[in-house]
């Protein structure tokens, strides 16, 4: 118990509010990698994910879709720390060879989200709104991509908290942010501010979670919300 | 990267050294061993708890609301935090790997469990009760056997993230394979590294062609259709697995 004490009076001591290795800094700095790979990851995955849904027909279609799910979740198996010293061992401890495995990591769960949301839309729905006059375009994005939301938004969440925990792992080949209490805490046996460290991350991970529920409550249109809660 | 990978070649440093391989295959085979055991212990674990909770919640659906937020917090804690808290617990053990990993595998399968449950449908039920079927006898029978693609597909995502994620104990020094990882990492080395990788995503994937294997072997109603309705019938199935593999990701 005399560790508990010590990780929680650790983060009572003023030297750790401010300097490069203060929480405040260090805090910034996991949130700035985390977004940067969360923005790549939705960059590439969520367009794709929304296009392949949305083009049911065709042998080609199915073909890349099959693709899409089997790849996903042969990705799941692949170790992060592996990836992550394979990059750095590779090329350099920079932030691109970092950045790489976490989006790697994050863009399968969106990527299938996305599209499964999509193509499980249900079909009357789909051709009620061609009736309508919409175009495909109008299609995808007035209709398909709102119903889908509530499992696109959990594709997201999925992928932003393994980011973020991903990204305190990756403190072991340099990275900064909030994995360097616990990666520096370990190798200088200072269990105090490993400790501290493991609880912002986890504190981290608990915020994402937070944002993403209260994101589900208030972006998800009122008739499917019955739905998405269950 | 592959970029990379040749300016490595052409520094006279290859990628892969198979002579430290041969040298190395003892380690090797004891790190795959601790490697095996530390996934698959949780998973086993993870299943004992997981059957009863999912049933509880199934029956008594005013459990289901705060188990789920219970077990979706569990699914956000992040490994390494986890490792981390329990090290004044259990110390740099592979208990401590184990731990977290069971939590994770617990998240997973107890949702799996309750859906399983629920695509029982009612009129199914309802026969196997005009038939005289006890509760018992109707669960263990009839709704259990219904209910098994969907907890097999929870136990395929568990088991194969679970070895994946143990290699994140090597930071501790129990990582199996993933002390293949660090060592790569701490000597600018990459013939363990990519060792590691190989054998962690082999092991992944024969764990989840065995998984799928008694899957196979325990639903033979699933394959009683043959001749000219088998092709069909397959067809069906495979689009239902397309299906429930994302659907499990979102019980997540």
């Amino acid at each position: 118990m005399n560790a508990i004490w010590d990780a929680i009076r650790w983060f009572f001591q003023s030297a750790q509010w401010s300097g490069p290795d203060g929480i405040p800094h260090r805090l910034l700095e996991h949130l700035e990698y985390s977004g940067l790979a969360f923005a790549i990851t939705v960059v590439l995955a969520l367009p794709l994910g929304l296009v392949l849904g949305h083009q049911r027909r065709g042998r080609l279609a199915s073909a890349l879709g099959f693709l899409v799910v089997g790849g996903a979740n042969g990705a799941r198996a692949l170790p992060t720390l592996g990836l992550l010293t394979l990059a750095v061992t590779l090329t350099s401890s920079d932030l691109v060879p970092i950045l790489l495995p976490l989006v790697v990591l994050a863009v399968p769960p969106v990527l299938v989200n996305t599209y499964t949301g999509v193509q499980q839309v249900e079909p009357g729905l789909r051709d009620a709104a061609e009736g309508m006059g919409m175009t495909g375009r109008q299609v995808l994005l007035k209709v398909e991509a709102p119903v889908a939301l509530p499992l696109i938004l959990l594709g997201l969440r999925t992928a932003a908290i393994q980011i973020v925990s991903t990204a305190a792992i990756a403190a072991f080949v340099g990275l900064g942010g909030l994995g360097r209490y616990i990666i520096d805490g370990l190798k200088r046996q200072e269990y105090a501010t490993t400790a501290g460290g493991a609880i912002l991350v986890i504190l981290l991970a608990f915020a994402v979670q937070l944002c993403f529920s209260v994101l589900a409550r208030t972006a998800v249109s009122p008739g499917l919300r019955r739905s998405a809660s269950s | 990267m592959s970029r990379a990978a040749l300016l490595a070649a052409a520094d006279g440093e290859p990628l892969i050294r198979w002579d430290w391989i041969g040298r190395n295959l003892d380690e090797i085979g004891s790190l795959l061993r601790d490697h095996l055991i530390m996934s698959i212990v949780p998973v086993v674990l993870g299943l004992a708890v997981a059957l009863p909770a999912g049933l509880a919640c199934a029956q008594w659906r005013r459990l289901y609301a705060p188990v789920t937020a219970v077990t979706s917090a569990l699914y956000a804690l992040p490994a390494i935090a986890v490792f981390i808290v329990l090290i004044p617990f259990t110390g740099l053990t592979r208990t401590t790997v184990m731990i977290p990993l069971t939590l994770y595998t617990l998240s997973v399968l107890i949702p799996s469990v309750v859906d399983g449950l629920r695509s029982v449908p009612e009129h199914v039920r309802l026969s196997a009760v005009a038939m005289g079927y006890g509760p018992a006898r109707r669960l263990a029978t009839v709704e259990l056997p219904i209910a098994l693609p969907v907890v097999m597909s929870g136990l395929r995502i568990a088991t194969v993230s679970n070895i994946s994620l143990v290699s994140v104990g090597a930071l501790l020094g129990q990582g199996g394979l993933g002390m293949l990882f660090t060592d790569g990492a701490n000597r600018d080395f990459t013939t363990p590294i990519i060792v590691g990788i190989v054998l962690s995503v082999a092991l992944a994937l024969v764990a989840d062609a065995l998984l799928l294997l008694v899957q196979w072997l325990l639903t033979p109603w699933s394959r009683a259709g043959r001749g000219r309705g088998a092709r069909a019938e397959r067809r069906a199935a495979a689009a239902g697995h397309a299906d429930a593999a994302p659907v499990e990701e979102a019980a997540l």
